[in-house]
């Protein structure tokens, strides 16, 4: 969950790995993994299918909200209808009962459209903590043609002297040390 | 070609992009138009666009002080080039929906080069679009009366009504449409941020809200952009069938159909798509984005411009069929006026742009003819236009009385209207490819890695490594 990382101390620094290709990222991060480096991540300049798996991070939890937002909006939209149209000021139009179910649906379609993909955005901003506009750059590049490994120092026993002589092994282009 | 192992059940007969470009070539190669002046032909375009959408300000600003006599409304043609305009752009933005969000849920990668044109399309068009209920009110400055707030009157909007239905189909449209777009668009901007510098480089970074493509975003962003998808799908659907709604709950003979909301759909969706290979034509010249708007793609969308074609010419003969059937005097005289009445020249136009023309892309060789399917689109959006005119006009001018007939004239100012609306609409459309990246470059990326593998799986030509890791 998001919330994780304002209850685990921050690490200070990580090592960055850089790859010129995902499927030798894909291999680092398996092998970072047997080797027991923990709260990994990675940079890629596009979505590389089965990286998670890889990683171990957890499957997203934006569709609840999408359908929990999604449901909630549909039923403000009814109600709203309903309370306008029978209770504040009930008023007979075209014949039609107060309460004239079938032709509230289309509002409560969009109105639960709405807010569920509004919402889903809203979610997806803090689940990733965006903006994060001061946020340091780590590489220029990897969002352009670099797929990078990232392993912050996870605990005390974690080596950064470890992470790069096993990450050397996996073929990285560019390695460095950043201070988060 | 077919023995080429992919990722995909089905292979793509072609590669939808050269297997030996470099992911550096993408982002250097899509964001080139951005990173240079414009050239002579953008600035000519631009210009008129610009013209055209200042006429239409102009016309605006005129009619809200006159009132709208001065177009050629009459009674009992109280409708015409104005919900007509309405319906086509509405309509327009559709292919923009489908394109990105339904082709994203059917695992259609050849969506990828396009997309972001296209939902930029979209926006645009559902802006255009909503100008026109706006100014067709006469005093537009009441339009908030649309809105259920709470006033002094103690009056709520009826929500009944589909013209209510309407308001909230097409702002929701909108919304989250820009809501999809601009979530397509983060890594991209984010691309922009790390390859520009000074005050570009600020902007993108704003924009871009300072994504860096970490792999726990990108599982959310994914997630996020399947559940945006899985929204728009039956948004999409639901907004023309809503705007259909403003016909068919009524009682006039000619709209009040059944068939109207899958009739609508298809044709929405048959429009836009033209409208998109219209603009991708011109836009994969004027930008030199051949080698990613390829003509497998066009021919994909070619297709489909088929395919909702027939559907669209099908409706026509059902509504027919059904008015015939149907044994109501009024229906049958309705239908066989919008045929043979003095409306027909709307109505054959219509058939021969929507029904006869698409026929062509029957045949592969001038399916991939960028002349062919150029002036194709063309003559489908004009179709469409009449076809909307012919549903508007040529049903409210002959209704039940014959003491109510006459007959629509467009003024010069209706015509103002059609012209300026194209000109806002290209406007932003100018300013899009100029500004943002008018190919999803994260997305053909993946497409691209695919491509490689496919090609090293062909022919070990390609120097592409072996796959260390397959997951």
């Amino acid at each position: 969950m998001f919330l994780d990382r304002f209850r685990k101390p921050r690490p200070s620094r990580a090592v960055l790995a850089l790859y010129d290709d995902p499927d030798r990222l894909l291999n680092a991060a398996a092998v970072a993994r047997e080797h027991g480096f923990r709260d990994m991540d990675a940079f890629t300049p596009y979505a590389v299918h089965g990286l998670s798996e890889v990683l171990g991070i957890k499957k997203s939890w934006i569709p609840y909200v999408t359908l929990v937002m999604g449901l909630t909006g549909a039923a403000l939209g009814l109600t709203f209808e309903i309370w306008t149209s029978a209770v504040d000021w009930p008023l007979i139009v075209g014949g039609k009962p107060y309460v004239s179910l079938p032709a509230f649906i289309p509002i409560t379609f969009e109105s639960g459209v709405l807010i569920g993909g509004t919402m889903t955005l809203a979610a997806l901003l803090l689940a990733c903590g965006l903006p994060a506009l001061g946020k340091p750059i780590l590489d220029r590049n990897l969002t352009n043609d670099r797929f990078g490994l990232y392993v912050p120092e996870y605990g005390p026993d974690w080596n950064e002297e470890r992470v790069l002589s096993v990450l050397r092994k996996t073929g990285p282009v560019d390695m460095k040390v950043v201070r988060v | 070609m077919s023995e080429v192992a992919t990722a995909s059940p089905i292979a793509p007969a072609e590669p939808l992009i050269d297997p030996r470009k470099t992911f550096a070539d993408v982002n250097r190669e899509v964001s080139a138009p951005l990173e240079r002046p414009p050239g002579t032909l953008w600035k000519v375009f631009f210009g008129i666009s610009l013209l055209l959408t200042l006429q239409f300000a102009a016309e605006i600003a005129y009619q809200m002080k006159k009132g709208i006599g001065i177009w050629g409304l009459n009674h009992p043609v109280g409708w015409a080039v104005d919900i007509t305009s309405f319906v086509f752009w509405i309509g327009i933005g559709h292919a923009g929906t489908l394109i990105s969000a339904i082709l994203h849920l059917f695992r259609q990668r050849w969506r990828t080069a396009i997309n972001r044109s296209a939902e930029a399309m979209t926006i645009f068009a559902v802006m255009t679009a909503g100008l026109f209920p706006l100014i067709h009110l006469g005093r537009t400055w009441f339009a908030y009366w649309l809105v259920p707030l709470p006033n002094w009157r103690y009056l709520w909007v009826n929500f009944r009504s589909p013209l209510i239905w309407d308001v909230f189909a097409v702002s929701t449209y909108l919304t989250i449409s820009l809501c999809f777009w601009y979530t397509g668009l983060i890594p991209d901007f984010a691309s922009l941020r790390d390859r520009s510098t000074g005050w570009r480089r600020a902007i993108y970074g704003v924009l871009s809200l300072g994504w860096q493509g970490s792999e726990r975003h990108w599982q959310h962003y994914e997630r996020a952009y399947m559940m945006l998808a899985g929204l728009s799908t039956p948004l999409v659907l639901s907004v023309h069938s809503i705007v259909s709604f403003d016909f068919a709950t009524s009682l006039l003979p000619g709209w009040h159909t059944t068939i109207f909301p899958p009739y609508f759909v298809a044709g929405a969706i048959f429009s836009g798509f033209a409208m998109v290979v219209t603009l991708l034509v011109i836009l994969r010249k004027v930008f030199h984005m051949e080698e990613y708007i390829t003509i497998p793609h066009l021919d994909n969308m070619n297709k489909i411009i088929l395919a909702t074609g027939m559907m669209v010419g099908y409706a026509y003969a059902t509504e027919f069929f059904v008015a015939m059937y149907s044994g109501n005097p009024y229906e049958k005289f309705t239908f066989i006026n919008r045929a043979t009445g003095p409306f027909s020249w709307s109505y054959w136009i219509m058939v021969s742009c929507n029904v006869v023309s698409p026929q062509v892309f029957w045949f592969r060789r001038l399916r991939r003819s960028l002349t062919v399917m150029f002036i194709v689109s063309i003559l489908v959006n004009v179709g469409m236009w009449f076809e909307r005119f012919t549903i508007i006009v040529s049903s409210l001018h002959r209704d039940f009385i014959p003491v109510n007939w006459s007959y629509y004239k467009p003024t010069l100012f209706d015509i103002s209207v059609i012209v300026g609306s194209f000109g806002f609409f290209f406007m932003w459309f100018l300013l899009f490819c100029r500004f943002f990246p008018a190919i999803s470059m994260a997305e053909v990326k993946g497409v691209l890695w695919t491509a490689k593998k496919n090609a090293a799986a062909a022919k070990e030509q390609p120097p592409v490594r072996e796959p260390a890791h397959v997951s």
